[in-house]
């Protein structure tokens, strides 16, 4: 990527540090790959729940702090002492049999957490595979999104034994006789295979084998009610695919900041109103799944009124493609003639209509 | 969804209210349910911070865990919500009646939350509270482990299609109304009700926008508002665990209701105004037999639990599970057709796949008799002419809800033609007629005359359909001792341990 893009897209933030991409965001990106509105926030590193109330839109995004202190407080507690319950867990999931593992927090390199520096500590000691067995914290890892390098903080661990990577997510959602909550499940799933993912392109920099990392991450849950973790294997390789082939379908951010006028900006410092009219230049493709996971979503909907996909893909599926409330209902009341292409999507509305209005007599 | 409920959505959208998708109530709505608003702690597994819960709107038991993570003050909720929640299940053991040839209560107690998220929390609560002892290690009075059999039985009947045990409202609601926002955002009860019946000079919309502002309407839980939390919520615990004497922490625990209150109070009212909403609708006329089937098991429920039988195990055998399974693909049939029958939209959705269509008799030959076999047979003709989309093909058994005991066989279809208005029900429609000729048999009396009005007479407008009522019928399964190897071989019998009682809750 150029000067030319890095400079762009900090002109479009309008100053203020960059937000970094995460495993997070990135499995966000598939969940919505044609939105060119949020790739270009996200490349340019916009913080988008700001935006959004400052345009008078704002998400309800908070996290209690209760789940917060959850969290750490359980992962705290798998990793402490040498991640000394990890281990215990590790031995029985994978038949392990070493008796001490060394353990390597990447956090820092000598007292420095350049990102640049951490990375290149990260790539030095991963690639290396004679280590006997090895837990690496915070190892810094990086993947190109849209053209753009990303660096990934994630907070996993990777773990090395007998020349095969595993990642070592922990969650604090709990595991009960064996189930857990198929959304966050889920979640882990694709944020973990954003790992293997971009651990599997380091590695294939260094002409190491992909293979070595395996498809199959361990998920550490508290279980049942307990503090108690417990370990799954969670095998990820349809993530991956449909992570692979989102990713390359991302289209490249330049070719995204070309449609855009030259002085676009979404800085905070101008007028709320100019603000908005610029972020509508930026193509959105609203779905109702954008409110559980984009800040913006809010003001998408809003600009999105009168179009049946506010109601749902499925809603504008069911009737044939038809893009707006309006068109839909004028084709089923038989006020509009159908285009070429929505002739048997008018039958079908002209039907469904006459059938409901007759079932509702007045009532409709 | 289906073309009809996308239809009835963005119908709802232009009008900016609800419009229903059914005209029948389908779901048994009690006269005195219990109403259970809980909300839980964020980030822990199951852990109650306080709920209101009754069966009258003007007078719930609020009950709050000031501290949620002592596991002792979670057990002393726990019996008092057992408290009311078997008070109210006792009061349905009093009077039997004789149905054919098994007593069954008169009625049976009903559960309703706001949402699947409170349901799921139902569930948990009884999973994490059935299995404990009354005595050894962890003791917990014997009103809990109670408790949590019931509360498991209402949230496992939650997934049979047909039972009204267990209401999940905004489920019942979107079952009944379609709104002009998408099923995710009906989620939220406020919002859903909103369209539905919004409040005072608001329109749909309006009352929807307002839903989800947290301060105006806080969420209906079990997850509470994380702003709450860290503004509101965690001081007051604060002050709880802080407080030196038991006036501090009377003082404490006052203000921590005082806010939860406000937090659950919203949709405790909003509960009661769908439940009024619900019970506007007219019922299903096969509601009733299927709240009956609810009553039965409720009664085996209890005489299971009273002759000493153990709680729900931690997860079913293969054998139960196969069974459960089957009944559950069953009870969904029925529950599909049932609801049909009952209800002239939900047949829409057939008519307009074809399965089912509306039309006028336009000719018929009511003596007709069949003498091709040994025996005359009595064999009425009729035409019944639609403009429904017919994809039904000769040879086909339909039948009508009006004469249920008879079946009608196509035996020619005419290929459409434009419409004769004379055989319409709207004069104006252009839609093509179909004529669909019906050779009926049964329910015509014994002789070869038919018996006054079992044939259907001219003009007379009628709904066939390929729909079947199969009485549910059990299956062979082998016992839990004859599990094949396939399936694991026979289970251990299940014997709720040590460990299962003593588990952590925290």
């Amino acid at each position: 990527m150029g000067e030319d893009t890095e400079a762009r897209l900090d002109r479009i933030r309008g100053g203020g540090p960059a937000r970094r991409h995460n495993a997070r965001t990135i499995a966000a990106l598939t969940t919505n790959p044609g939105c060119a509105r949020r790739a270009i926030m996200d490349a340019a590193g916009i913080d988008k729940a700001r935006l959004a109330a400052h345009i008078g839109f704002p998400s309800q995004f908070g996290q209690s702090q209760f789940a917060l202190a959850r969290g750490n407080a359980f992962e705290a507690q798998v990793k402490a002492d040498g991640c000394a319950e990890l281990l215990t867990l590790l031995r029985e999931r994978l038949g392990l049999t070493l008796p001490e593992v060394a353990y390597t927090d990447l956090n820092e390199v000598g007292g420095n957490d350049a990102p640049k520096l951490r990375h290149r500590q990260t790539r030095q000691l991963l690639t290396r595979t004679d280590d006997p067995g090895t837990l690496f914290d915070h190892p810094l890892l990086r993947l190109p999104v849209g053209g753009r390098q990303v660096y990934l903080e994630p907070d996993l661990i990777a773990f090395q034994w007998k020349g095969q990577y595993h990642i070592i997510e922990i969650k604090s959602f709990p595991v009960i006789d064996g189930q857990a909550d198929g959304k966050k499940v889920a979640a882990a799933a694709i944020q973990s295979a954003v790992y293997v993912y971009a651990m599997r392109e380091m590695l294939a920099e260094a002409g190491i084998s992909p293979t070595v990392v395996s498809d199959n991450v361990i998920l550490v849950c508290p279980k049942d009610f307990s503090n108690r973790p417990i370990a799954t294997f969670v095998d990820v390789r349809k993530q991956l695919t449909v992570l692979r082939r989102q990713l390359s379908r991302l289209t490249r951010i330049d070719e995204l900041l070309d449609l855009l006028p030259e002085n676009l900006s979404l800085s905070l410092d101008r007028d709320p109103a100019d603000v908005a009219f610029d972020l509508g230049c930026i193509e959105a493709r609203y779905m109702p799944e954008c409110l559980e996971t984009c800040e913006l979503a809010r003001f998408c909907r809003d600009e999105a009124k009168g179009s049946t996909y506010v109601m749902g893909r499925a809603v504008s599926e069911d009737l044939g493609g038809i893009s707006t409330v309006d068109g839909a209902l004028a084709l089923a009341r038989g006020e509009r003639d159908p285009a070429p292409d929505q002739v048997e999507a008018a039958t079908l509305l002209r039907q469904a209509w006459s059938i409901r209005t007759e079932c509702l007599g007045s009532a409709a | 969804m289906s073309v009809l409920t996308s239809l009835a959505r963005v119908h709802a959208y232009e009008l900016g209210r609800a419009v229903p998708i059914a005209t029948r109530r389908h779901v048994h709505v009690s006269d005195r349910p219990l109403v259970f608003v809980p909300l839980s702690m964020a980030g822990e597994a199951n852990a109650p911070l306080a709920c209101l819960v009754g069966s009258t709107p003007e007078s719930p038991t609020m009950l709050v865990v000031p501290q949620p993570r002592n596991r002792d003050l979670r057990f002393r909720f726990a019996e008092s919500l057992a408290d009311v929640v078997l008070a109210y299940i006792d009061s349905f053991t009093m009077s039997m009646e004789q149905d054919r040839d098994q007593s069954v209560f008169t009625d049976a107690p009903q559960l309703v939350v706001a949402n699947p998220s409170a349901a799921a929390f139902t569930r948990l609560l009884g999973r994490s509270t059935r299995l404990r002892r009354t005595d050894g290690p962890y003791p917990v009075a014997p009103s809990v482990p109670l408790l949590g059999r019931w509360l498991t039985y209402f949230a496992e009947l939650t997934e049979r299609p047909g039972s009204s045990t267990m209401l999940v409202m905004t489920t019942v609601l979107a079952a009944h109304w379609a709104t002009g926002q998408s099923p995710i955002e009906d989620l939220n009860l406020a919002a859903l009700v909103g369209w539905i019946d919004p409040w005072e000079g608001l329109t749909g919309p309006q009352a929807a926008a307002e839903a989800e502002d947290p301060l105006r309407w806080p969420p209906a839980g079990p997850a509470t508002d994380p702003t709450f939390d860290n503004e509101v919520l965690a001081p007051l615990i604060r002050a709880y665990d802080l407080a030196v004497d038991d006036a501090g922490r009377a003082r404490a625990v006052a203000a921590l209701e005082q806010a939860l209150h406000g937090q659950m109070e919203p949709t405790w009212r909003l509960l009661w105004r769908a439940i009024e909403l619900m019970r506007k609708l007219p019922p299903g006329s096969s509601v009733e037999r299927r709240w009956l089937r609810d009553r039965h098991q409720f009664t085996r429920q209890v005489e299971f639990w009273r002759d000493g039988g153990p709680p729900q195990p931690r997860r079913d055998h293969a054998v139960a599970a196969a069974q459960r399974l089957h009944w559950l693909e069953r009870e969904l049939e029925e529950y599909t057709v049932d609801r049909a029958f009952d209800d002239d939209l939900v047949m829409a959705e057939f008519r307009l796949s074809g399965e089912a269509f509306v039309g006028r008799v336009t000719w018929r030959d009511p003596t007709r008799l069949d003498t091709s076999g040994r025996r005359r047979r009595l064999r009425p003709h009729i035409v019944v002419a639609t403009t429904d989309p017919v994809r039904l093909e000769v040879g086909d058994t339909v039948r009508s809800a009006v004469r249920p005991n008879q079946t009608a066989r196509i035996v020619a279809l005419s290929s459409p033609s434009p419409a004769d208005p004379a055989h319409t029900d709207e004069p104006t429609s252009t839609r093509p007629v179909v004529e669909v000729t019906l050779e009926l048999s049964g329910g015509m009396g014994r002789s070869l005359t038919p018996e006054p009005g079992s044939v259907p007479e001219l003009g007379e407008r009628l709904c066939y359909s390929s729909l079947v009522r199969e009485p549910l019928r059990p299956v062979p399964f082998p016992s839990r001792e004859q599990t094949p190897w396939t399936h694991g071989g026979p289970p251990e019998e299940y014997v709720p341990t040590d460990e299962d009682a003593g588990e952590d809750w925290s």
